[in-house]
């Protein structure tokens, strides 16, 4: 009896694996490729490292995963929301700017994926842009001086493309 | 003598001669004082984590002494002022984060956070206690261990002792900052990763965030009611750690008194562990020889080890060809009582009786769990109490242990061997076993029976090897502690340079008498050895030395069991094993 009901392709985690030697010190260089291909890290990728690299398990993986903030556990959405909370983005009102993003997406706490899949929600630390403060990111496209009604019409004009099929 | 190697420093004005010292922290114990600590364990890995040992070095500051090496000049001061001032606020700041409902906790009494609250008078606390929402569940799902994160202070001790000494590594930390926690992978229970449950965890945690799943409760129960026949059976090792509980010296052999206290609890029978440990021997050693002479399943592994059995279902199913067909001496003396004391005891019946096992081991309990080890859909032992538990018992009972007058066991099932009673250290089944092994194969006794590079269980035993000529057949036998070291000797196998015909494995460093339901050892690396010396000295002490010469256990094959491998020793002595890989969570067969 197997009881492995993998929802992922696990060959390709192996290929990564295989192509770092399965040596412990490329674990943060797999899991990263682990990532940009699934868009997340699945917990039956993170068991299957575990096994395979020597040296580490599974407990060890999942804590590393767990530790860097560049890791994700949940399925990222199609669009990255990323809101800077560094010094100056913070002190300049990101914080209204990241509950607003809550607020439009119906966000649970703890829960950082819309329910569609759509979207995403991260804050990072520093973009390195202050004069702009404060900042979000969405897939690599800059938005500067945010507020809570700015970053509203910001996703409502996204969600409307994605319906029009843009 | 002034060896070139030694050096000195001072601790609180007294100069104190060091030599391979790997702290500070331990030049400072030989120097009389005592530092406290909750993550520095001598028997693994320095870490740094908790900055209890902290100490003030002129010219340097304040110091952690575990992680520093101590260094020829150096002047420590242990107890200043600052010193103190940071120890208060470490607990201060542990306690503010901690489950403090200290009187229902099962470490209550042997907690070191409680303790160094206590000595260190903190009474008031500055921070705000953890709210009631940021509580953690407790995982209590499985018969020995149970888990509760809130009693945590991250320490690592757990973490480092399922590394190191297990090579396993089924706890962890995750997430970071106050949001970081230790825990199996992913959170789940530790019955749904693959734990041998040696309990080494346990044995190592400073606090109750790590503690045995009692069963004295139900032990009580059993004894209380009428209706029931309790009968009773110890390890080796318990008798060389039980007097620590009650103030005794570590290795001392209070095994009459522990015949005493059962009886005074009010037990039915007590017979002994040690006596089926010869049978084991009987079993495993004529197994050995068929082996041997047919050369097929070597090296023999022993199956004494519950967590090593596991271990071995879990994580190399393609091996149990070689594990010893032989139950543990637990698991072979129950089924021996249930089905031979009715017939010789009026009054017990198979229903009746209730075997209580008093163990040294945590996965004892889960070994007592087995399908493998029921008979008629019961199983064959009732209850597994550690050594721990049991001293519990003795003190609720009000017993006044120490001054209890020795007693024997109840015969048929209580005499014992020297060899029954070296198991209890690693090295002593294997030992056991070349005795009787030797005489089946050249009908001659051992001219020394005492095989000395087969004994040791400090830090640097984990790993020893013998060959014994037997009559002009090399045997060579492997012992090894911890299941790192057994992984070790599973690759030799597989690589095929493997050289020796009998591996004995003992998964808890230095096996039994360092068991993880031995009383709290984990702060002195000797208290091991001192039970170890302890069995040995028994031994040398013992007319019978050599299990097939224990009159009980000839006396058993004469009137039951016939001879050993015999068809009713097969039914009640020997087990079956099963592949565990298939179900367990790292299961990936079709997957890829």
């Amino acid at each position: 009896m197997s009881t492995c009901e993998c929802k992922i392709d696990l060959t390709k985690v192996d290929e990564i694996i295989n192509s770092y030697g399965a040596k412990k010190s490329y674990l943060i260089a797999m899991l990263q490729k682990v990532q940009e291909e699934f868009r997340y890290l699945p917990i039956e990728a993170l068991t299957y490292i575990g096994t395979k690299v020597e040296d580490v398990s599974p407990a060890t993986v999942y804590g590393v995963a767990t530790f860097y903030a560049q890791f994700s556990l949940q399925p990222k959405g199609k669009y990255e929301i990323k809101v800077c909370d560094g010094t100056a983005c913070h002190v300049r009102g990101s914080m209204p700017v990241l509950n607003a993003v809550h607020q439009c997406l119906k966000l649970q706490d703890g829960s950082y994926t819309s329910d569609d899949g759509l979207f995403s929600v991260e804050t990072v630390s520093c973009l390195g842009a202050c004069g702009l403060a404060p900042v979000v990111v969405i897939n690599g496209t800059v938005y500067p001086k945010m507020t809570a009604d700015a970053i509203k019409i910001v996703i409502e004009t996204i969600i409307k493309e994605e319906k029009e099929g843009k | 003598m002034n060896d070139v190697n030694t050096k000195k420093l001072t601790v609180n004005g007294k100069e104190v001669e060091f030599t391979n010292e790997p702290n500070l922290l331990e030049v400072i114990k030989k120097a009389g004082f005592s530092v406290p600590t909750f993550c520095y364990r001598p028997d693994l890995t320095q870490y740094g984590a908790c900055r209890m040992c902290v100490v003030e070095i002129e010219g340097r500051g304040i110091q952690s002494s575990c992680t520093m090496p101590p260094e020829a000049g150096l002047i420590v001061h242990t107890n200043t002022a600052r010193v103190r001032r940071i120890r208060k606020t470490v607990l201060e700041l542990l306690l503010a984060n901690h489950d403090r409902e200290c009187t229902t906790c099962e470490k209550s009494g042997s907690c070191e956070l409680q303790q160094y609250a206590e000595e260190y008078g903190i009474k008031n606390l500055k921070y705000a206690q953890k709210a009631e929402k940021d509580y953690l569940p407790i995982d209590d799902t499985n018969p020995v261990l149970i888990r509760d994160p809130n009693k945590c202070i991250l320490c690592g001790a757990c973490v480092r002792a399922c590394a190191e000494f297990q090579g396993h590594a089924v706890l962890g930390f995750a997430n970071r900052g106050s949001k970081t926690l230790v825990q199996p992978m992913a959170g789940k229970h530790l019955s749904d990763v693959d734990c041998v449950f040696c309990g080494q965890c346990q044995a190592v945690c400073p606090t109750g965030a790590l503690t045995i799943n009692s069963e004295v409760e139900k032990a009580w129960k059993m004894i209380n009611n009428p209706d029931k026949k309790v009968v009773v059976q110890m390890a080796p090792s318990v008798r060389v750690a039980l007097g620590e509980v009650f103030g005794l010296k570590p290795g001392e052999n209070v095994i009459g008194k522990i015949y005493a206290a059962l009886r005074e609890i009010g037990v039915d029978l007590v017979f002994d562990t040690n006596f089926s440990a010869d049978l084991t021997i009987m079993e495993e050693a004529n197994e050995f020889v068929q082996r041997l002479t047919k050369g097929e399943n070597l090296p023999l592994f022993t199956s004494c080890c519950p967590a090593w059995v596991r271990y071995l279902e879990t994580q190399h199913p393609d091996m149990l060809n070689h594990l010893s067909s032989c139950k543990s001496p637990q698991g072979m003396l129950s089924p021996v009582l249930k089905e031979l004391l009715p017939k010789t005891f009026p009054g017990y019946t198979k229903d009746n009786i209730v075997v209580l096992s008093i163990m040294p081991c945590t996965a004892k309990k889960v070994e007592a769990k087995r399908v493998e080890l029921m008979k008629d859909g019961k199983f064959e032992t009732d209850i597994v109490l550690t050594t721990k538990e049991f001293g519990r018992m003795i003190k609720s009972a009000g017993i006044d242990f120490a001054a209890l007058e020795p007693q024997k066991a109840d015969s048929p099932f209580g005499g014992y061997s020297g060899a029954g009673t070296i198991f209890g250290a690693s090295g002593g089944v294997a030992e056991a076993a070349v005795r009787t092994a030797y005489n089946m194969v050249t009908d001659e006794e051992l001219t020394s029976l005492d095989i000395k590079p087969m004994r040791g269980v400090d830090k640097n035993s984990r790993s020893k090897q013998a060959t014994l000529d037997i009559k002009g057949i090399p045997v060579t036998v492997r012992v090894v502690s911890t299941l790192k070291e057994a992984e070790k000797c599973i690759q030799e196998i597989k690589k095929g340079t493997a050289e020796f015909q009998i591996l004995e494995v003992m998964a808890c460093p230095g096996g039994c008498v360092n068991g993880g339901g031995q009383p709290t050892s984990c702060n002195d690396s000797s208290i091991k050895e001192e039970r170890a010396e302890g069995l040995y000295l028994e031994d040398a002490n013992l007319q019978v030395r050599c299990s097939h010469k224990n009159p009980d256990i000839q006396r058993l094959y004469k009137e039951h069991l016939d001879k050993p491998g015999s068809h009713l020793a097969h039914q009640l002595l020997h087990t079956t094993y099963s592949d565990k890989k298939k179900g367990s969570y790292k299961d990936f067969s079709g997957c890829v």
